[in-house]
């Protein structure tokens, strides 16, 4: 369980995590909504330890993050990156395997590159792939490479960054299925963040949605629509009108 | 007034001292994590043939023209007290001890320091160094570590090649050019050149090396966000690579050369 306790980060006078307080529950899927520069990469990366909060405490089964063992804390997680953050300067292969590849665990060369197909395989993408560069793929391709990357060690906790982001309508919904299955089938713990609302819906057991430095609302996708909370309405309706000012 | 001037002139000051200190810091974490592992022998390799064999062309080529310049330059000054037959010598001493490791320090920071800032800080910008520290891999060693001992091992070989083709550019300029015989040319070169003029270079060479891969990987891993910032980033470690070589050849030569 990952839990977030009045979790704070300012950049110089932009205070863009206020007081963030919430709770993963192992095995659930949560997606965190809100607008573009409301501090959800952010609140991603001060989970992972990429971004230091400047108060508050993270907790994951009960242990502050910043104390625990810091290879032992991220062997348990996988991440796609926005951009997927796939390595130019290695091959699809090496780039799926590169924690198999690495560490005091580390695999000899040929089961890796059999694992890394076996996960391209899992993504919907062709054994060919594997002796590719990042460059040489679609933006589709990239992401489902970065999706296998994420998965590759089989780690217990997985998030998503804007998984769906410049992808067509199609392919948004490939990933987004794939995201489902994969969670499921892993039994992982699932946290992503996105402003598409078909990845909410496809995706999330529970959402919460970030506005303000806070947690606006936060339930089960099943009474999103419901909930009379005015910013949630506003949101997923992608409503000019309303509380949230259009021009931020 | 007399507090604001003051004031104005102490935040430039301290801006700069606190940019001495952060690349002091990042410095010495590099030279720790040299001897604990893991080591990225691969990248290592890779890094070797990225600096020192691909920077052989632009050495080798920048070593024939001084060489030959250098020939024709101390030919004409020598002539105005006959002594032109301290050309092969000077040449040797020249090309190894200053000109060899300065100007091939001057054209790797150029080629490489660039190469490596713009390459470490695209990473940044597209979080692919986020994606290394998930990935349970310390960027600092997966990326600066092979870069600067590469650089390290490269350009003292890379100083050797350029002073024989600068040696070799000066020979060929003074048997054609000049009228000198080719043997005595060699001979007076050979005769004159001690080992620590060579030494003293190569020292020099090592120096440069962590300098350019230590400024390229800095300034890269401190890049800002978007092309602007890894092209400012880009341009920075050049420019500070090439300060920081000429200031170090001149903390060097005056350590092994001044009596």
């Amino acid at each position: 369980m990952i839990e977030l306790a009045q979790v704070q980060k300012r950049f110089g006078e932009n205070r863009v995590l206020q007081g963030v307080t919430l709770t993963i529950a192992s095995g659930t899927s949560m997606v965190i909504i809100g607008g573009s520069g409301t501090g959800k990469s952010v609140l991603l990366k001060c989970i992972l330890g990429l971004v230091r909060p400047d108060s508050g405490m993270i907790t994951l089964d009960g242990q502050d993050v910043t104390k625990a063992d810091r290879d032992a804390f991220l062997a348990r997680f996988g991440m796609l990156f926005q951009g997927g953050a796939l390595f130019d300067s290695l091959r699809v292969w090496e780039n799926v395997a590169f924690r198999l590849l690495r560490g005091p665990k580390a695999l000899p060369k040929a089961q890796a590159r059999e694992i890394a197909i076996e996960k391209l395989r899992r993504v919907g993408l062709k054994p060919a792939t594997a002796d590719l560069f990042p460059a040489e793929l679609s933006g589709g391709m990239q992401k489902r490479v970065g999706l296998a990357r994420a998965i590759a060690a089989e780690p217990e906790i997985i998030f998503f960054d804007e998984p769906t982001t410049g992808l067509d309508p199609i392919m948004a919904g490939v990933i987004n299925d794939l995201i489902r299955e994969i969670v499921v089938e892993m039994g992982a713990t699932a946290m992503t963040i996105t402003h598409d609302m078909s990845s909410v819906r496809a995706i999330a057991d529970n959402v919460a949605m970030l506005h303000g430095g806070v947690i606006r609302w936060t339930g089960p996708v099943g009474e999103m629509d419901a909930t009379p909370d005015p910013y949630v309405q506003q949101f997923i309706h992608g409503r000019a009108e309303g509380p949230i000012e259009a021009v931020r | 007034m007399i507090e604001a001037t003051l004031g104005s002139l102490g935040r430039p000051v301290l801006q700069a001292v606190a940019a001495v200190g952060r690349v002091a810091l990042f410095a010495l974490q590099v030279v720790g994590h040299i001897l604990r592992p893991p080591f990225y022998l691969r990248e290592l390799g890779s890094s070797l043939v990225q600096i020192g064999w691909h920077s052989l062309p632009v050495v080798g080529l920048t070593a024939i023209f001084t060489g030959g310049a250098l020939a024709l330059q101390i030919y004409a000054g020598g002539s105005r007290f006959n002594a032109e037959s301290v050309v092969p010598s000077i040449v040797a001493i020249g090309m190894t001890r200053e000109l060899g490791p300065v100007l091939g320090g001057l054209m790797v920071a150029a080629r490489v320091a660039s190469s490596i800032a713009a390459e470490i800080g695209t990473m940044k910008v597209t979080e692919q160094i986020d994606a290394l520290v998930t990935l349970s891999t310390n960027p600092l060693k997966y990326l600066a570590v092979p870069r600067v001992v590469a650089a390290t091992l490269a350009m003292p070989v890379l100083v050797a090649v350029g002073d024989a083709i600068g040696i070799m550019g000066g020979w060929l300029v003074g048997i054609t050019r000049l009228d000198f015989n080719s043997a005595a040319y060699l001979k007076n070169t050979v005769d004159f050149l001690e080992v620590w003029d060579i030494g003293s270079g190569l020292v020099k060479g090592a120096v440069f090396g962590f300098i350019v891969a230590l400024m390229g990987c800095y300034h890269g891993m401190n890049s800002a966000r978007g092309a602007q910032g890894v092209g400012a980033a880009t341009k920075a470690a050049v420019v500070s690579a090439s300060v920081l070589i000429l200031a170090a050849n001149y903390i060097l030569t005056e350590a092994f050369f001044s009596s």
